[in-house]
Order: structure tokens, then sequence, then C-alpha cells
């Protein structure tokens, strides 16, 4: 028999009030196992801490069962103390009276009390049989995997790379770049987009310690934190980048034009392209799907004038094999299509577009050069409809949740297009401005005083063509308590933002937890806002939700100075309440292999005799292949089978 | 609310994987929701931990009931441990029948990190049923 010390915590009041820690410390110390057990106001302070050191020593505990709040909150404090005060840390366990008993159980002091001493003698019973263990130290691969080239993947590149660190940073597009490279002007500083961004893409592509593998996608991801494996397919592009030098003669003699990706549709490009002057890698790309010499020799008039031979119709899809120690998941975001607001028109009309769009459209080297101009008659137009909350918000038929940044660019683009147009008037039709963030209620309050943009509080309930050709906008004016009907020459929708497409499938493929919309879940919401729960996998930018650049930036920051804390580590530290065998009593029969979902479990023939082994770095301690195991011969460490009825047996005796 | 003699009070033994429902667990405890005491939590890292053995053992000391929580279908934090546990547990509802011991005093519930209000309604839907049921006769 142990000799455990309990201590029961008041935790001022929060159990105090509830739970009677008196009565418990009297029944518990009379528990088989338990040398000694005491109450004490705040065991987490200073003196608590002293008290239970000392006691340690005194009383020659070697186990400690401390009955607080959620182990999520002070198991490392006291498994720190143990350790400091020479007790093996797995020596120590914390009993959850609080959140699991004192603030559920408020009304019912006797019963609370009676489940709080329920629960002690539970978690005595686990110490009872806990073995002292050491954690299990894995090397780690000093190499991060960025997957997103927009704004929060380079930033997370290079603040990983700064810090020393090779990257290889993935981007499924051409170019990196992301959707800020096709901004126009940011809020609230009206800084143009390219131009504060550019800087940061040329630093990447210069980095020594950068891969920019772009035009390539992840397909397979397998180990673990510290010791993954990807394989990254790199898409043929059919123009050699170490060649081609920028000349553009290609272009010139292309036939075939397709839709700019992007300009969003609203232009046209040549089967073979450059997406944006400052594309990097600085090189162009033939699209396959429009280019007919991509059937043997049907065109190939760009092989025919490029002077360097950079076109090489032969190149096919690579796969890059590489090992990393940790993931930052930036993959960023897409706008939900109009096409499925049946209300304003399904996207048919040339002259509704979305607020990309219309980025597009004020931007220098958009289609128009940076002129509002109408796509069906090129005239500017001279009253403009902007809608908010289309798709978002909306819990009956699309999505319930806020995207955040659409109010801001909404005054941002009716602030634009009022100084490109003067004579113009701009029209907002808004639920509520949402515009927390510095200098933003500034930039709002402007948009309205300065450019005297109309705000009208309501939504848009219909958007159609009347029998003029003219677009006519339906909505309320919620705080006249009016119907209101305005004619206008464009519209623009805030769409929702969306996890960008494809990365449902990504993010299967990583196996990290997200949520109902496919946005990928941070491990806390509060307290670890930049990492998954999933080690090894770190969070930047609408990834995880919908953020502006500010927040994409510090979230890619702080996920990056976390790689680099990782990377920092001599060895990692691997829990080791992992699988581990009897193998007298293992029989071979292989029925744990297929269970285990890390392919920790393997037979192996050890004299003559099939044993199913456990590769302790592998396993992650789910306990799945214990509770398989016919001949009880696998045993989690510290959640034996014996300890899990003593402690059925303390709730039931 | 005083404890009325008569009234039958269920001994039930609660499996909560550590990252979900207990995670739960401890969302309906820092929001104060309030619910019936009756179930004592034994925390394990995954509900697939929780092995047929474990419930049959909690029915043989007397339990009335036995709840296991677990991540949502797709959620868990080892891939598909919680896949074995509905396995494991569908096959054990038809074993309980042979025993003579009825199979609703077994629940399995996917309660999220997040998921603190359903947290309380499924513990007091569960033991109200378990009470309805009465006290284990085998």
């Amino acid at each position: 028999m142990k000799r455990i010390g309990v201590f029961v915590c008041w935790c001022g009041s929060n159990i105090a009030e509830t739970v009677d820690v008196k009565k418990v410390v009297e029944v518990i110390k009379k528990y088989p196992g338990v040398a000694h057990a005491e109450d004490y106001i705040f065991v987490c302070s200073n003196p608590g801490q002293k008290l239970v050191q000392e006691t340690i020593k005194e009383k020659r505990l070697d186990s400690l069962v401390i009955a607080c709040c959620s182990p999520t909150l002070h198991e490392t404090t006291f498994r720190d103390l143990s350790r400091l005060t020479g007790l093996n840390p797995y020596q120590c366990e914390i009993a959850n009276i609080r959140e699991q008993c004192s603030w559920v159980h408020k009304d019912n002091k006797e019963e609370a009390t009676r489940k709080a001493i329920k629960i002690i003698r539970t978690i005595v019973e686990k110490a009872n049989q806990n073995e002292s263990l050491e954690p299990i130290s894995t090397p780690v691969t000093r190499q991060a995997l960025v997957i997103g080239g927009g704004i929060a993947g380079i930033q997370a590149s290079l603040d990983i790379a700064n810090a020393g660190y090779e990257v290889l940073l993935v981007e499924r597009n051409p170019s990196i770049g992301g959707h800020m490279i096709q901004l126009s002007e940011t809020f609230p500083t009206l800084d143009c987009s390219q131009c504060i961004l550019t800087p940061k893409m040329v630093e990447v592509s210069r980095h020594p310690k950068i891969r920019v593998l772009a035009y390539s996608e992840v397909q397979e991801i397998s180990g673990y934190v510290g010791n993954f494996n990807v394989k990254i397919l790199k898409k043929p592009r059919y123009v050699i980048e170490d060649k081609c030098n920028l000349c553009g003669k290609c272009v010139d003699v292309c036939p075939v034009a397709a839709p700019s990706e992007f300009d969003n549709n609203l232009a046209a490009r040549k089967a073979i392209y450059l997406p944006f002057p400052q594309a990097i890698p600085a090189t162009y790309t033939i699209d396959i799907e429009h280019c007919p010499g991509f059937l043997p020799i049907a065109c190939g008039k760009c092989a025919d004038v490029c002077e360097p031979q950079a076109i090489d119709f032969d190149m096919r899809p690579e796969i890059i094999e590489e090992k990393v120690g940790a993931i930052v998941v930036a993959t960023g975001y897409d706008l939900y299509s109009p096409k499925n607001i049946g209300e304003y028109g399904n996207g048919k009309y040339e002259d509704v577009m979305d607020g990309m769009q219309f980025e597009r459209l004020l931007s220098a080297t958009g289609p128009t050069g940076g002129e509002v101009r109408r796509l069906s008659d090129n005239k500017v137009p001279k009253r403009v409809v902007f809608v908010s909350c289309v798709g978002s918000r909306d819990t009956e038929h699309h999505l319930p949740y806020c995207s955040k940044i659409c109010c801001m660019y909404m005054a941002k683009h009716a602030m634009l297009y009022k100084h490109k147009v003067p004579d113009g008037e701009a029209i907002v039709f808004y639920i509520d401005t949402r515009a927390g963030g510095k200098g933003y209620e500034e930039f709002v309050t402007r948009t309205q005083e300065e450019d005297k943009v109309i705000y009208i509080r309501g939504k848009a309930s219909k958007i159609f063509k009347n029998g003029n050709g003219k677009l006519i906008v339906w909505g309320a004016d919620t705080l006249l308590g009016k119907q209101v009907e305005v004619e206008c020459d464009m519209v623009v929708l805030s769409m929702a933002m969306v996890p960008s497409n494809g990365a449902k499938d990504l993010i299967s493929k990583l196996k990290i937890p997200s949520d109902a919309y496919g946005f990928v879940n941070e491990a806390h919401p509060k307290l670890r806002p930049v990492e998954s729960i999933s080690a090894g996998f770190y969070l930047a930018g609408c990834t995880q939700a919908p953020k502006d650049i500010p927040e994409t930036v510090a979230q890619a920051s702080g996920a990056a100075s976390k790689v680099t804390d990782l990377f920092a580590e001599e060895e990692l530290k691997h829990e080791p309440i992992v699988a581990a065998v009897d193998e007298d009593l293992c029989s071979g029969c292989g029925i744990c292999v297929p269970l285990c979902p890390y392919d920790a479990r393997e037979l192996e023939i050890k004299d003559e005799k099939r044993i199913a082994k456990v590769n302790e770095i592998l396993c992650e301690g789910c306990g799945s292949c214990i509770s398989a195991c016919p001949s009880a011969a696998v045993q989690q460490r510290n959640f034996k089978d014996n300890q899990i009825f003593k402690m059925v047996d303390a709730i039931l005796s | 609310m005083a404890k009325i003699s008569n009234i039958f009070e269920p001994r039930i033994v609660c499996f909560f994987c550590k990252w979900c429902t207990s995670a739960g667990a401890d969302l309906a405890g820092t929001s104060r929701m309030q619910y019936l005491p009756n179930g004592i939590p034994i925390c394990v890292m995954c509900s697939s931990r929780v092995d047929p053995e474990h419930v049959l053992w909690a029915f043989k000391r007397g339990a009335d009931g036995v709840f296991i929580g677990g991540c949502h279908p797709g959620d868990c934090h080892y891939q598909s441990g919680n896949y074995k546990t509905r396995r494991r547990v569908f096959l054990l509802k038809q074993v309980l029948k042979d025993f003579g011991i009825e199979p609703e005093r077994l629940r399995l519930e996917w309660i999220s990190a997040s998921e603190g209000k359903r947290f309380t309604q499924v513990m007091d839907e569960f033991i109200e049923e378990v009470r309805s049921l009465g006290k284990l006769k085998v």
C-alpha cells in the first residue's frame, strides 16, 4: 500500500461553500492508502504549495491527490511541484471537485459532499496503482511546412525562417499572394494592398531558409509532432521556372483566352499566363484545361517563340517527399457564391457583383485600371448599392456566423467609390455596423460624414431588373419603419466568407478537427487560439475563422512563434501513458494491430512467438487496443484495467 | 432541494473521454449550470478505453446505470476511437439483454467540449430514465 497525501482545496468559497471540506477530509483520512489528508483555502497559492511540499517530506508521502479544480488548470502546477520535491510527477493526480461537483450542485450540499468524497476516492484508487513514469523522448525535425501562400502563410514562413529554421511553403495556385494581392486598398488606413504585400513576397522568394513550392498541393501526411512525413504533388506548369525570362512573347501569340482568376473572372487571360506582374515564383504557367497545345502539336505557338526554350509540354506531375516537424495551416477563405442567393438574382445580373470583384474594379492593376465601370455597358455607375451580410448571419437559409470583415470593407468600398466618382451616390444596406478595431469606428464615421455615404439600416429583400433594364433593390428601412425601393446602376454584395475551396479535403487528410462550417478548430478558444488540439498543427488566418489582415498577421506570427518554441527543444517530450504489452500473456492474435489509428501496434516474431509490439513513440495513449485485447495482455500505463475496476468499486462501495 | 427519502437515487458510473465530454462537463461547471449529482465521473483518455468488461463490472458491483461520453463522430481526438466505442456499445447492449439488464441502463452519448448545456440535459435525462427503471435487479 502506498502513502498517499490528499489535499482538499477550498478554492476560497468556490468549493467550500458547497462541499463540506472538513467532512471530506475526515472521511478520506480513513480510506485505505491515505496517509495524510487536510484541507486548505488555496492549495495552488504559494503557501499552499509550500504546505504540500513540506507535508510530502514530513509524512514521507509517495503519492499525491489534489482535490481542486479541473486538471486542465493545475495538473501541471502540482506535477511540477512533485518533481521539485523529488516525487515522480506521474504519482500526482487531480480530483476535479469544482467544475464537476461544487459548481454544478450548488443547492444540494449534502449530495455535493457525498459526490466529492466519491470522486476523491476514485482518484485515490488510481493513484494507489500509478507507476512512476518518464516522458518519452522523440527527436524533432527542424523544418516547418506552411500550407497556403496568402498573407498568413507568408508571415508565418518569414517569422519561422527569420528564427533560423527551414520552411517549406506550399501554395496550390501558380503564385503566392493569396487574396490580399487582389485587394485594392486596405481599411482603415487605405494602404495599397499590393504595395505592402509585394515586399514580403519578394522577401519570401529570396529568403535562404524558405523554399516555395507553388502550383503544388499536399497529398498525404503521416507521422506525428516533430516527425511528419509529407507528400506534395507539384503540378506541371509546362514552363521551366529557371529558364523563363518573363519576356511575355508567348502571351502575345497564344490564341486562347480564359477567365482570369486574379481578376475574379472580370477579365480574360491567355492559356499561358502570369497571374499578375509581381507573381512569385516569377514564371509563366500553361493552363492545360484551355491550352490546345497539350493535345500533341495542335498549337505549340508559345514554344515556337520562346527564346530560352522554357516551354516543356512533356512536364509531368512530381511527387516531393519531405520530413517536417510542424505544420502551419493557412488555407484561407473563399467567398460564398452569389449563385446561392435566389432573391438577389443567383448571380445572373452582370452589374451585381461580389466584394472581391468590386475590389478588382477599384484596383489600379484591375481590368479597368482602377476606374469603376459597369460590366454590361462600360459606363460609370452613378448610384451603387452595397448590401451587407449576404449569406452571413442568416440562420434559416445560409450561414449563421458573422463574416467579421464585411462591415469594414463595405465602408471602404463606398468611400473609394465616392473618391473615384464624386458625383455618384453610394447607398449601404446594413443590419448592424460592426466596427470593433483600432481606428475602425472612426473610419466608418468618416465614410458617412465626409464622403456622404447613405446608410440604410435594413436588409435588402430583393434585387431584380425592371422593364427598362434598370437594377432595382427592394429593402426595408427599419429605423423609419418603411419599405424602400432604390433604382441603381450597380450592386455590390458583401458575400459571407467560407473556408477556401478544397480546404475540407485537406483538413481531413491532416486529421485535425474543424467546426460545422469547415473552419479549423483552435485548441482553446481563448487560451490556445493559434494551435490545433492535434499536436504539431498551428493555425493562421481565415482557415480558423473570418478575420481581417491585422488579425491574420498577428495569428500567423503567433503560430510561427509556437513553431519556433517547438523547434527550440532538443527533443520532444511525449506523454508516457502509452500501451504496454505483457509478452507472456500476448497470444499474437493481432486484433490490436488494425485498431491503432497511429500504426503503433505491429506483430513481431520474438523467440519463435508472435508478439504484438507497441511503438511507444507513435502511441498516443487512447487505449483503443487495450479494450480490444482478448487476453488483457496489453495495458495502458496508469490507466490499467485494475485501476479502472478499483475506481468503479470506489464509486459503488 | 432536500433529499426525500422515498425517492430512489440511482447510482451511476460515468466514463468521460478527456477531450470532449469531460471538457463539456467542465464547461457546464464554469457556466454554473446545475444538474443531478448521481453520476460519478471517471475520466479516461478516450471513450474507446472503456472496455465492455468495465461496464459489466460496474453492473456487477451494483451500478444502476453506466454512462459513456465521447467526442462527436468525426471529432475524435484519436481520429476513430469513438467509432470503436459505438460498435462495442451496440454489441454490449445485446449482451446486457441476455443478462437480464435493461439496455437503457447503458447510455453512450457524444458531447463536445462546447456543449456544456447539452451535457447537463443529457445527464439529467439519463439519471431520470435510470430512476424510472428502478434499482438494478439481477
